[in-house]
């Protein structure tokens, strides 16, 4: 089944159309990166698809269920209950966006009790085995400004884990740290890979998405312009413009 | 008069000195969120009402806005000027104070990320836990330090209610002053101010010590 599936998606900041019909979707247990130039709109369609921003044209779906169509009269209309499908995905930022306020195991903690009402021992139990699985089983009562920037995105992505998304999103989660701190991170994103967790990844990683990915999108300038395996994508595109981009990326 | 009458009969305004304190904050701080948060409604004309109110509030002196609560409903529809003079004096320090607290609010407010907004919306908060339990406890770590500021004028400020013949401290002080030709009931009031002020300082820096358990 597709967990997620967007159609002809259509998004303008004023003048700006950033999307301009993008369709995407993405199967259970399958891993999709994204890659481009900067201000194609990646992060606009990820913003798209977790409701952060509404889109102004085309069908949203998640698990077979509308979270976007079109009335009789032709006009977008969004679903009225779109508390169910927070449930089904989650995003990790570009800068963690952590609550500074709240100790790591709060962090984590806090919105499964808290929003999903669920019983606090079990959670907790639950989040300290996930952040000792992520190496962070020392760290649950420090606050994000004693983590190193590493420890702090991995302690987002537990924060998402621990809803239980469907879906997981990632918005470039290595492009705010050092470079000798992305490498932990990364190996997170695989191991969930390995684990057949749903995910879709903006990434200027490209050896990371060659090796992580199931697909992988190039979008430019609000369209997918080219989608393939990793092998059809960085090992011989016939396509001019990922070839391009590519190339400059190397350099 | 000796000195320590004096400081005895002055004594006596500080359980209403500690009064008009008081009452104050426990009015104007929450009354201070009710001005920030219509000052930053989405529709205009409220928006736009409370920055004037705000700014005539900030803009003229709490003495005239001591003597046009107290006096101002005899002159316009003839009441009775209020025998206890204690709530004329709390209504207008409330409202002048939660204009400049209201301020305070506002601008710990716009301070949070979005970041953190989009964060608690991804995770399924709604947008009273949102602004409960994560943005409202970091905007009060922020605007402390400011909140102390307004707090210490405040003390120093009960003494306007002198204009009104509200028997605090420092209106005794003035009559005594008055009746003894004597400057000393104003040191006296002086050293009052700034022992009060040093117990402020000390229950807010407590307050901000207690909340610096992280960086912000
Ligand atoms: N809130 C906004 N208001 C106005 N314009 C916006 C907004 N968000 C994004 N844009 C514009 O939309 C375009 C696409 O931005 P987007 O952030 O989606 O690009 P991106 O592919 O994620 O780029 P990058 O690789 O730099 O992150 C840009 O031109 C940007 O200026
Ligand atoms: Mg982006």
């Amino acid at each position: 089944m597709n967990v997620l599936k967007m159609t002809d998606i259509k998004k303008s900041f004023g003048d700006n159309e950033v999307l301009k019909g993008v369709s995407l979707t993405v199967d259970e247990g399958e891993v999709v990166s994204i890659i481009g130039s900067s201000g194609g709109g990646k992060s606009t369609l990820l913003r798209c698809a977790t409701l952060l921003e509404t889109v102004d044209g085309g069908i949203i779906t998640y698990m077979g269920d509308d979270v976007t169509y079109y009335n009789a009269k032709g006009k977008l209309c969004y679903s009225k209950d779109l508390k169910k499908f927070k449930r089904v995905f989650g995003l990790v930022f570009q800068n963690f966006n952590l609550f500074p306020h709240f100790s790591v195991l709060k962090n984590v903690m806090d919105a499964p009790v808290s929003v999903l009402g669920r019983d606090k021992k079990e959670v907790r139990e639950e989040c300290l085995a996930l952040l000792n699985k992520m190496g962070l089983g020392d760290k649950a009562k420090a606050y994000p400004c004693e983590l190193s920037g590493g420890q702090q995105q991995r302690v987002s992505i537990v924060r998402a884990l621990a809803m239980k998304p469907d879906i997981l999103f990632f918005d470039e989660p290595t492009s705010a740290l050092d470079p000798e701190l992305t490498g932990e991170v990364l190996k997170v994103i695989k191991s969930l890979a390995e684990e057949k967790m749903t995910m879709v990844i903006v990434t200027h990683e490209m050896a990371f998405a060659r090796a992580v990915s199931d697909r992988v999108i190039f979008i430019d300038n609000g369209i997918i312009v080219e989608e393939g395996t990793p092998d059809d994508i960085f090992g011989n595109t016939k396509n001019e413009r990922t070839r391009q981009f590519l190339q400059n990326y190397n350099n | 008069m000796t000195l320590t009458t004096m400081i005895q009969k002055m004594s006596e305004g500080l359980g209403n000195t500690c009064a008009i304190f008081f009452y104050t904050l426990l009015f104007a701080l929450p009354l201070g969120v009710v001005f920030a948060l219509l000052r930053m409604s989405k529709n205009i004309v409220i928006s736009k009402l409370t920055q004037l109110i705000v700014s005539v509030l900030r803009g003229t002196p709490l003495m005239l806005q001591l003597l046009a609560v107290t006096y101002g409903p005899y002159y316009l529809f003839g009441m009775s000027i209020s025998r206890n003079k204690l709530i004329p004096v709390v209504i207008a320090f409330s409202i002048n104070y939660a204009a400049y607290f209201s301020e305070i609010y506002r601008g710990g407010i716009e301070s949070i990320s979005v970041g953190q907004y989009e964060a608690a919306a991804i995770l399924g908060y709604s947008k009273a836990q949102t602004f409960i339990k994560i943005i409202l406890p970091q905007v009060i770590r922020r605007i402390l330090p400011s909140v102390t500021n307004e707090i210490v004028t405040l003390v120093k400020d009960t003494s306007i209610a002198f204009t009104v013949s509200y028997q605090e401290m420092f209106t005794i002080g003035k009559q005594i002053a008055n009746s003894q030709t004597s400057f000393m009931p104003f040191v006296v009031a002086g050293v009052f101010y700034y022992i009060f002020n040093a117990l402020v300082g000390f229950v807010m820096g407590r307050a901000e010590k207690a909340m610096s358990y992280y960086k912000q």
